[in-house]
């Protein structure tokens, strides 16, 4: 088999995997050596998929002792299988970074013979990239559940970013679709990795030039949409892995049907693109923006509002809180303003310094006005013409298509039957019971959302 | 008036200079000396127009002693930021840097803050745009291999080498590499442990030899098979990737044909120096 072959057939297998970030550390070449990463990390292309490609993401082999339902390298699943030989696939990851094609390499192997021999095998991969070419670019590399914590500490010392994916969000379901895998086989990994990476940070702190263990951090993987897990279910989830394992990202992979079970989703469901991305959003708000899992999201309210984004919606739900003198309001007051991210508050707090703000200098500072200007004043004044009651709000922040979403036949509707419409089902929509919710679900995944 | 010339007194005449920065620092000296604010700051040798022109005469002493007040009176951050403005493709540049620097030398080290300011906003979006095309482009630049140098081309619109070269100097030190700057005909050359910024007009990358096309050829097929289809969206890639950097990307400028060099062109590569 051509490397064309197996490059092909393991990056086929590989590109389910979500993760592709470069980023958390900063590194430059060591003399005589080749390589640099840079905290922010850096996006080498973009795939037709949209997704950002930054690291040369392959399998070190797909063959695999496991089978996972929702896995497409499952071994029950007849495939065309390869494997790289460390070596191999060393000389390729130069090769490509020489040309800065990538930023690096992430490294994940379907099971081969045992647990510990893949990561043997990866391991060695690693060593060439390190040793032998003194490569200091960025590495990825997954932990296989059930491998020895010796032989991951050793993964760690190679690699810049470690992860264990839990893959699915309850152990009922890990259970019914991964039954090679267990939870402890999952999370004993990943609190190896959040100990040894703590430890690691004071051995540093003591000793200069202690070797460094995955300074980037560890990452993990989601599925959405495989199992019947809700909104709710799997942002309490993402809270407790930052907070308990100090993870640096959780990442979600929309299920995309790759085998036919009885246990799954039927292959001809389209991936929940959409409901991947308002968790996205949600995460986000959770790791920049100072927002509890609870905040979002409660008991009763379980779904994230397919309608307006998790910021807004929460927002409409406190409009008790609003309207913030953009003057006056802290930076974390800021940040709770929809339409006002990380740059722009803290852009506004540098402006500020200088002169106060009315609505044209926010405007000049790059302030999105069309959905802050309903939850701020400008030195005491609320912007011209605007109303603030929640209707009036979530008329003005849905589009025309979200609109649709309301009522499938929208368009056709006069403008009497409009208002009715926005009247009833907004209010509904706002408070989160949303009528029939699966229903209006599957009309915006099948409206082609752009993520 | 609107714009740049708003609240200030502007008198009938353009400034002429030779477009390096010293040049630039020296018309801000003239500026001041002649108590004077020019309609606008030409290095353009070519056009002529009909107000009153001045040839301003670079001069590194003047040059120096401007260049030692930004960061006195306005703080490291200014001088930083008016050095990065000078490589932005904003029209205007000069005037607009002029016009802040004047602020700056009034109102001090604050002017970094007046973001509402329309002078200080104009240069800090020119500034934003030149700082994403330089990142970018940190992932954008392909290289290919010329019997062991690596050279590469690109079209930005802003004058990025400067803010490359740091990167690509760090990424690869034991390599010889060229990138060459289309746009503004320039390339950064780097040597171990040399690097430089040179005039370079007419160049044209060579035809690839063969094990290069087998590594484009590896890496378009990566690219091929990494996109999950169900996910197709080529919006997406469009907003992250704009097109203009296409044409330089090896996995989206047309495959190898045979023989057919990547960029038509006959000249041979010039020798690194």
């Amino acid at each position: 088999m051509d490397l064309f072959d197996k490059l092909k057939i393991l990056t086929d297998s590989a590109k389910y995997d979500v993760a592709c970030t470069s980023s958390g550390v900063d590194k430059t070449a060591q003399k005589g050596g080749i390589g640099s990463a840079s905290a922010c990390g850096i996006c080498h292309s973009f795939a037709a998929d949209g997704r950002c490609i930054s690291l040369l993401k392959v399998l070190m082999t797909n063959y695999c002792v496991f089978d996972c339902k929702y896995c497409v390298n499952r071994r029950s699943n007849d495939v065309p299988r390869a494997a790289f030989t460390p070596r191999e696939l060393a000389e390729l990851t130069i090769n490509f970074y020489r040309r800065n094609y990538i930023e690096g390499l992430f490294l994940s192997s379907g099971v081969i013979k045992t647990p510990d021999y893949t990561c043997e095998r990866m391991i060695e991969t690693l060593r060439i990239l390190r040793e032998d070419y003194r490569f200091s670019g960025y590495i990825h590399a997954k932990v296989i559940p059930g491998t020895d914590s010796a032989l991951v500490s050793r993964l760690g010392m190679l690699a810049d970013r470690l992860s264990v994916n839990l893959e699915l969000p309850s152990l009922e379901s890990l259970k019914l679709l991964a039954p090679d895998k267990s939870k402890t086989s999952i999370l004993a990994p990943m609190g190896y990795l959040k100990n040894r990476i703590e430890e690691n940070r004071s051995e540093i702190i003591q000793y200069k030039n202690a070797p460094t263990f995955a300074p980037a951090g560890q990452s993990t993987q989601i599925i959405i949409g495989a199992t019947p897990e809700t909104d709710y279910h799997i942002l309490n989830l993402t809270e407790s892995l930052y907070k308990k394992y100090k993870l640096k990202r959780v990442f979600y992979s929309a299920y995309i049907p790759v085998a036919e079970d009885s246990l799954l989703p039927s292959p001809d469901t389209s991936p929940p693109l959409f409901r991947e991305h308002r968790l996205y959003q949600a995460d986000w708000l959770i790791r920049f923006y100072g927002f509890s899992a609870g905040e979002i999201l409660d008991q009763s309210h379980q779904t994230l509002n397919p309608y307006v984004d998790p910021k807004c919606n929460w927002a409409l739900n406190h409009l008790e809180l609003f309207p913030i003198e953009v003057n006056k309001a802290g930076y974390d007051e800021l940040l709770r303003v929809p339409g006002i991210g990380v740059t722009g508050a803290r852009r506004i707090m540098t402006a500020r310094r200088a002169s106060s703000l009315d609505f044209d200098g926010l405007k000049k500072t790059g302030i999105v006005l069309k959905r802050a200007k309903y939850f701020i004043t400008c030195r005491g004044k609320i912007a011209e013409g605007v109303k603030i009651t929640q209707d009036e709000i979530l008329r003005a922040l849905m589009s025309e298509r979200e609109l649709g979403m309301l009522s499938p036949k929208w368009e056709q509707l006069s403008v009497f039957d409009r208002e009715n419409l926005i009247e009833e089902e907004m209010k509904k929509c706002l408070m989160a019971g949303i009528p029939d919710q699966t229903a209006c679900a599957a009309r915006i995944e099948t409206a082609g959302f752009p993520i | 008036m609107c714009g740049p010339y708003r609240n200030c007194g502007f008198s009938d005449l353009i400034y002429r200079y030779d477009g390096s920065f010293e040049g630039f620092l020296c018309c801000v000296f003239e500026s001041y000396e002649k108590n004077e604010i020019p309609r606008d700051i030409v290095s353009d040798f070519s056009q002529t127009s009909l107000i009153f022109e001045k040839n301003i005469d670079t001069d590194l002493q003047k040059a120096q002693r401007v260049l030692k007040a930004i960061p006195k009176r306005m703080g490291a951050a200014a001088l930083t930021f008016i050095k990065e403005a000078f490589l932005t493709c904003l029209p205007k540049k000069e005037l607009y840097m002029l016009l802040f620097l004047r602020k700056g030398f009034t109102h001090g080290a604050s002017v970094m803050n007046m973001l509402a300011d329309d002078v200080v906003n104009k240069l800090f979006k020119a500034v934003r745009h030149l700082s994403r095309e330089v990142h970018l482009l940190k992932g954008f630049v392909r290289f290919s291999d010329y019997g062991g140098a690596l050279a590469a081309q690109i079209e930005p619109k802003n004058f990025v080498l400067p803010l490359l070269s740091e990167h690509f100097c760090g990424r690869y030190p034991e390599e010889t590499f060229l990138i060459h700057d289309k746009t503004h005909s320039a390339a950064l050359i780097y040597k171990p442990y040399r690097c430089e910024i040179i005039p370079a007009s007419d160049f044209v990358l060579p035809e690839a030899c063969e094990a290069e096309t087998v590594f484009r050829e590896l890496w378009r097929l990566f690219y091929k098979t990494i996109e999950v289809e169900g996910r197709h969206n080529p919006k997406c890639r469009m907003s992250h990737m704009p097109k203009r950097y296409w044409k330089h990307m090896t996995e989206l400028c047309c495959p190898e044909k045979a023989g057919a060099p990547l960029i038509t062109g006959d000249k041979p590569i010039k020798k690194l120096t």
